[in-house]
Parts: structure tokens; sequence; C-alpha cells
């Protein structure tokens, strides 16, 4: 059994320790939000946060993360509040959106380390894939958070 | 778009809309919330439009959303003729029906070729206004006014003289009731509001928060999950399952057998994918064991001699110009197969009872789904539902069905609603690939340097061979020669060139090939732009200037390329190193050209920016065409530099996105775009600007450097990215 918070609530997971958190997430706890493009580590669609910390759920086995605290992006805010999200919706950054919870929550997490990026620590941070290209706005609403 | 037309009663009459919830998208102007399901106590007023009593007025567009835009654009364009509350809409994905459909076009209810808006401008527009003269015309009599005394506005009817007004729903029912008008007035453009503004999207607010229902994410009661395992030969089949390999393995359910693959049922799909992985599965010999892409390449390359081809375009003798010409220039061309790569993989929930069989994915062709649905499970179209989700991207690969049917089969055996998921393994070794690609191009130029002749022959798999034999006819793949051709001019060409002749020659292939962002038009586009760039070279001149001056016939291309020279500052300074290339070409009758900017150090090239323009007529959303402009260049770029799929033993070498390198944010290039005003006809946009960034990109590396790129993708001729 493994014991975790997940956006603040209390979950303890009766599986095998090396089913990844991203399926712990997506088909046990309900949160689809998070999604699967690789199961490699390669997209960061998966992306979410372990104690503070960007991971890709999908290559972190749940028995690894026993006490931890997670955080997804139905965790950001309840109503599209966050900083982040704002940013999103007005660069319209989304098209298929399907990497951008992902990527949210990717840039979410270098904000919170630099709160004012460069243009080279935005480079060096968004490694996440989006097919649709959105890669320019993406950059645009990190520059607009971090002066929100 | 105004004046008086006749309605199609069919489009506006044809009703039965089944919408399921979740999939919902509202409007978020007046406070972000995702309608939970359609409103009690609606009315239909025709297949596009149910208004509620509370005035809410649910839109059904009749394309699904993969990022492109379009059920905003679509939305926007019924709201605004109808006069309705733009921030009380409510928009939601069509189910299958005929109603959805233009059959004066395709047989098929889709969303692809950049056709939605093309597709639907004006019957939505009719179908708005014939609903907007019928709400009125109920309120007129409840009034006992004339009807020309009223309108509508913000999802209300006013009486001007009286000052007296009502809202829609409370006329919606009377309405309903009414003849539906054979004469329409559509709105005048003065009276529009929202067409040509840069609305929000509809669907953006749901995919900040995780809340978007994709495929991946339907949940319904009973729901079992399930992987599959393909035939690792494309084509292949399943000699043998060994079903004790994977006994006792936790919560699987049932292994099914479906053509050329397994499918492991189980009570999640992490238990489903490690079964299927561990499942000892033999399978049958092919006749395409050994075969792969070198020797498909080297036939493609033996073939451009061939005497015998399929002649698309004939003007004037190519081959007398070119015999007889003071200069000729030739080279050859190629491309390889590549992926589509939707970053959501393949997937399609279904659920087969005893009264019929319901489909929950994210399609962009209800009618193929539906058909394969009629075929496996033997119900009529009456008993088939599908509920379209939002599509984790698209790009011509979900028009097929291989999704669909094995999970159909598998609900059938095990009596439970399953979802099937790909891996992304198997998304990516059993995908429908844009066909490698091999041409010939050869010129004449007289001795003042101008073009007299040219002669370009395609050879390749037909994409039209297998969804669409009618376009594949007489040995002509109508795909294989897309983005060629223009309806701008009356020689059917752009360019001044008086004598061409383009032939296509076909190569089978065992490999799926399928229907990748603008089909052939993303090889033609690099195979002819290229080679404009190699005759200008040769004649000495200017790549911009030697295009304009084959353009003079076309005023729209000219003006288009000339936009996008002077948004680059074609022709000014630029930091050491650096070197742009041009390329046009119009598609989805849209024109395009762009201009890259890229720099070369030891072999290191980066694609600093691009500049963009297009004309694509008539503009519904002008924000939506600029993101699509950004992000299909991006796109396009991803695949001229690294993308590749090859072929070794009958089977795809590539398996994820470690082997199969996509463009990620620090390769990224600003994109510049610009769209021109026109009074021409509306354009497709989705794929627009697809087929001139390969040839931008590569005529770029050839300024900068003189080594000029021919086959694609570039990383093969050494380049590293970054
Ligand atoms: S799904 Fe985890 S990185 Fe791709
Ligand atoms: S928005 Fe489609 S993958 Fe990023």
């Amino acid at each position: 059994m493994t014991t975790l918070s997940v956006n603040g609530r209390k979950h303890a997971i009766m599986l095998p320790a090396d089913v990844p958190l991203l399926w712990v997430l997506r088909d046990h706890l309900g949160l689809t939000g998070t999604k699967y493009g690789c199961g490699i580590g390669q997209c960061g669609a998966c992306t979410v946060h372990v104690n503070g910390e960007p991971v890709r759920s999908c290559t972190i086995p749940v028995g690894e993360l026993d006490g931890a605290a997670v955080r997804t992006v139905e965790g950001l805010s309840p109503d599209r509040s966050h900083p982040v999200q704002a940013a999103w919706i007005a660069e319209q950054v989304p098209q298929c959106g399907y990497c951008q919870s992902g990527m949210i929550m990717a840039a979410v997490a270098l904000l919170q380390r630099t709160p004012a990026p460069t243009d080279a620590d935005i480079d060096a941070a968004m490694t996440n894939i989006c097919r649709c290209g959105t890669y320019q706005r993406v950059r645009a609403a990190i520059h607009r958070a971090a002066k929100a | 778009m105004s004046g008086t037309i006749a309605l199609d009663r069919r489009a506006l009459l044809k009703g039965g809309v089944a919408l399921g919830s979740g999939l919902l998208l509202a409007v978020p102007l007046s406070g972000p919330v995702l309608a939970a399901a359609g409103p009690a106590a609606a009315t239909d007023l025709g297949a596009f439009l149910r208004i509620a009593a509370d005035d809410t007025v649910t839109v059904i567009v009749p394309v699904v959303e993969m990022g492109q835009g379009a059920m905003t654009a679509l939305a926007v364009v019924i709201v605004d003729e109808l006069g309705a509350d733009w921030s009380r809409v409510a928009v939601a994905p069509p189910p299958a029906g005929t109603a959805y459909q233009r059959p004066d076009v395709t047989k098929y209810q889709l969303t692809s070729g950049s056709w939605s808006v093309r597709l639907w401008y004006a019957p939505l527009r009719t179908a708005a206004a014939a609903a907007r003269t019928m709400l009125v015309a109920a309120a007129a009599k409840e009034w006992g006014v004339d009807a020309a005394s009223c309108a509508t506005e913000a999802g209300r009817v006013l009486h001007r003289p009286s000052g007296r007004s009502i809202g829609f729903g409370a006329v919606a029912a009377a309405a309903a009731r009414l003849p539906v008008p054979e004469k329409l007035v559509l709105k005048a453009a003065a009276d529009l509001t929202l067409i040509g503004r840069s609305v929000p999207r509809v669907d953006v607010p749901s995919k900040v928060d995780g809340s978007g229902v994709y495929g991946i994410d339907v949940t319904v009661p009973g729901m079992v999950h399930a992987a599959i395992r393909h035939a690792p030969v494309y084509g292949g089949g399943v000699r043998s399952v060994d079903r004790a390999s994977i006994a006792g393995e936790p919560g699987v359910l049932a292994v099914v057998e479906v053509p050329g693959a397994v499918v492991v049922v189980a009570e999640s799909f992490w238990q489903a994918k490690a079964a299927a992985e561990r499942l000892d599965v033999a399978f049958a010999p092919t006749p395409h064991d050994t075969a792969g892409t070198d020797a498909l390449m080297a036939e493609e390359r033996r073939k451009l001699d061939a005497p015998q081809a399929a002649r698309f375009r004939s003007v004037g003798d190519a081959a007398a110009a070119i015999a007889g010409a003071a200069r000729v220039v030739t080279a050859d061309y190629s491309v390889p197969f590549i992926h589509h790569a939707t970053l959501e993989p393949m997937n399609c929930t279904a659920s087969v009872t005893a009264d019929g069989c319901t489909l929950w994915v994210p399609t962009q062709c209800h009618t193929t789904a539906l058909e394969a649905a009629v075929r496996l499970t033997g119900f009529d179209e009456s008993r088939i539902r599908i509920h379209a989700t939002l599509l984790g991207g698209g790009f011509g690969r979900r028009i097929h069905t291989d999704f669909i049917e094995p999970a159909i089969l598998s609900s059938k055996a095990v009596g439970r609603p399953v979802k099937l998921l790909f891996t992304r393994e198997e998304d990516m070794q059993h995908g429908f690939h844009r066909p490698a690609m091999t041409a010939r191009l050869t010129a004449s130029l007289d001795a003042g340097g101008g073009m007299t002749g040219l002669s370009m022959r395609v050879v390749g798999p037909s994409v039209h061979e297998h969804f669409w034999p009618a376009f594949f006819k007489d040995g002509l793949d109508y795909a294989a020669v897309m983005g060629l051709t223009t309806k701008a001019t009356s020689s059917g060409l752009h360019y001044r060139i008086p004598a061409q002749h383009v032939d296509y020659i076909y190569q089978p292939t065992h490999v799926p090939i399928g229907y990748w962002r603008s089909v052939g038009a993303s090889h033609n586009g690099f195979f002819m732009e290229t080679f404009i760039d190699e005759v200008a070279h040769a004649a000495g001149a200017d790549p911009y200037r030697f295009r304009r001056a084959l353009l003079q016939d076309s005023p729209r291309g000219l003006a288009v390329l000339d936009k996008a020279a002077e948004l680059a500052g074609w022709g000014k300074p630029l930091p050491p190193g650096h070197a742009r290339g041009i390329a046009f070409c119009e598609n989805v009758d849209s024109i395009v050209a762009e201009v890259a900017e890229v720099s070369v150090v030891e072999g290191r090239l980066r694609v600093h920016r691009v500049a963009a323009a297009i004309d694509c007529g008539t503009v519904i959303n002008p924000d939506t065409v600029v993101m699509q402009m950004q992000g299909g260049i991006v796109n396009a770029l991803s695949a001229v530099l690294g993308e590749e799929i090859t072929v070794e033993d009958g089977r795809c070498v590539q398996s994820n996105f470690h082997d199969y390198p996509v463009l990620r944010l620090a390769d990224a290039p600003v994109v510049d775009v610009h769209i021109l005003r026109s009074d021409g006809p509306i354009g497709g946009v989705g794929e627009a600007m697809v087929p001139t960034l390969a040839p931008a990109v590569g005529n770029a590396i050839f300024a900068a450097t003189g080594q000029r790129l021919r086959t694609q993708p570039f990383a093969r001729d050494g380049l590293t990215v970054g």
C-alpha cells in the first residue's frame, strides 16, 4: 500500500508498487487531465508535480511515492484562475490541447523556480512535445504569467 | 455574403440530435463553465440548433475539434446569422447523420482536408437565417405585428416600433411549428458582429484545467480496458496465441483475436498492456517479410525513367521545349514515409449490447466509423450511436477505423464497454503514413534565363487507392499531384510557364498509406519550389524576383509573394551566417508564401524565423488563422528536419519519440503571419501552410551554405538541429 496526497487529498493506493503514477491518477483516481503520450519520459504530456518538482508521471512507479504530495493540473485552481492558466487563455495557447496539461505543469514549476525566466530558461525547461506546434504561444504565455 | 438564396430544406429539417454528456463546450464569456449535458426542455430548430426555455442556445456544429478551431468558427457563423447571445451558447460536436454531410462534395461525414469552413459557411448561414426568420415570425404572430418590423439581437426578437422584445426560449416552440421559409435574406455584412473577429475559442478553457474530454478520457459504467498487439509486419496476421502464457496475470479478462492483431482486455489499462506484451503470439508469415524502404526507394528512382506514366497535366509541348532549349536544368528529389504521431494515441471506447452499438471516439470521419460498426455488429444505422470526443490531434490519421474495429470486436467478445488504447509503440508502428515519394523535375530556359518548359514526374504509392479509389483511376492518383493547381488563373497555374507536363507513376507498397496534413502537396510543394529555386539560381536570378516574374498572370499570387517578402525584409542585411529562402504554393484553395531565415554553423541548423503570408479569402476568425499558420509551420518543420519512418523486414523500425525525433520548443522558430484581405473564395487553412515550409527552409540552407538538400528529412544530410 502506498499513501500519497493528490491535490491536497490523501489516498491509500492498494496497487502493485510498479504501476506508474500516471495510470494511478488516470484510471484509479479519475484525474484524466494528466495525459499519456509516450510512456517513456519523452513527451511530457504526463507532467505532474511531486513534492513541488515537475516529473513525468509515466516513469514513476507509485511504490516510490509513499508520503509524497502530488499536484496535477486539476489542482492548480478551482476556476482556471491560476496565473499560468489565465495566461494560457489570454494567449489562446492550446490547439488540440492534448499536451497542454503537461505544458502548464512544466511552466508552473519553471515559474516557481525562476519567477522571471529568460527565453533561454524557457528553452531549457520546456522540453514537452506539442505536435500542434503551439511553442511560440507557450513562450509568450510564460512571459505573460511571469508579469502577472 | 448577403442576399436572397433558396433554402436547403433538408439541411434545416433533418434533426434527431443526440448529444453526448460531457462533450458540450460552453462559450466562456459570461463565466467559464462546461455544460454538463444538453439543456432540458429544449426545442430543435433544425439539425444545428437547439433552443432551451431559459434562452440557452446549443449549436451542433457539423465538425469535430482537433485544435483547428473549426467548432468555434462554425458556431460563430450560426450565432452571428441567428442573432443569438454568444455568451449564452453551448457548442456540441455532431452525431452521425446525413444533415452533417455535404453529399454534393463527398459521401463522407468528415472533418479533414481543411474543408470545415469551405463546406459549411454557406449552408450554416442559410440554416441560421431560416431559424431566425422562423423565430421572428413566431414573435410577430404573437404580437400581431408585421414580421418585417422585427429583428433579432443578443438572443431576443425585438419589435423596434414598440420597443417590445422576447427571448428566443419563449418563442422557440412556436417557431418550430412554422413552415420553413422558402426564401431567405441573409444579414448584410455590416450587421455581422462576430464573423471576421478574433473570438476566443470555445474549447480553450477546457484545455487549461484538464476537464476537456478526449477519447482516452472517456469513462462509461462497467467499462474495462484493452491493449492491442498487432502483427509486426504491416498487413500481417496472427497464426496462434498461447493464452496459457498469461494465465494468472492480474486483472486479465479476455484475449480477443481480431484481424491482424490480438487484444487483451483487463480491469485496467496497465494490466492489459503488461499482459499484451507478455502474451506469447506467433504471427503468420507474409509475402512482405523482407520488404524495406531502401528497396522501395531504389524502385521509385528506377521508375523515374519508366517509359509509361499517367499524365496529369499537359500544357504545350514540354518535351519539345526541353529538347530545343538553350539551357536545361534537372534534379531529382525524395521524401520519406512520415507518421502523424498525434500526441493522443489512437483509441476508441465501444459498447456493444443486445440493443445496439455506441462509440465514444476521437474520429475525423463519422461515416467510416458508422460503416465499421454496421459491418461488425449487424445492427442497422439507427442502432449505432457515435459520440465524437475532443481529438488530441488528427492531421488526417483519424479518418481511419483501424482503432475502432478492434474496440467493437472486443466489446462484442466480452459483453462490456471496452476502452481500447494503442500504446505509443503500436500507434507509431501501425500508422497510415504519408507515402515516400520520388520526383524528377526538368526545366528549359531560353537565352535570357526565362523558363519555357517544365516536366515533372512523381513516383510513389497511391494515397487514394484504398480509402477513396474513385480518385485513383487510369493509373493516376489525384492525391499525388496535389498542390500544383489553382482556380485563380485561367491556365490552372500560378506560374507562367508556356509548356508543362506533370506525370505520375504508381509504386505499390504493403505499407499503409494515408492522408497526412496537406497530403500530396506536402511533397509537391517541396519538389516544385526547391526546383524553381534551382532554376532561378541557374538563371542567375534572385529567387524572389524570379518568382515575381513567373506570377504575372496571378495578381493574388503576386500579392501574397510580395507580402511575405516584405514581412521578412527580403534583401535587407542579416547577421553573419544567416540567409533567407522563399517559397510559394497554393493548397486547399489558399495561397501561401513563406520566407525562412536560417543559419548553419558547423553543421548545426537553426531556423530563426518564418514570415508567412496567406490569402484564404473570407476569414471567420483571424486569430485562428494565425494560430494555425504558426502551428502548422512548426509541424511541417518537424517533419522536414527529422521525421522519417523506415521499414526493414516488412516492419516499421521506429517505435516512439526517442527514435522518431519531433521538433521541440527550443528549436521552434518565431513565425510572423500576415493575412491578406481579399475577396477570393473561402480557402482552407489547416493545411495551407505546410507545402511551402520545407522548400523555404531548404532554399535558405542553400543560400547560407551552397548545399542543395533534395532529400528529406534534412537530418539525413548530416545537419543537426539546435
Ligand atoms: S507520457 Fe510521460 S513523458 Fe510521455
Ligand atoms: S496542442 Fe496539440 S499537442 Fe499541443
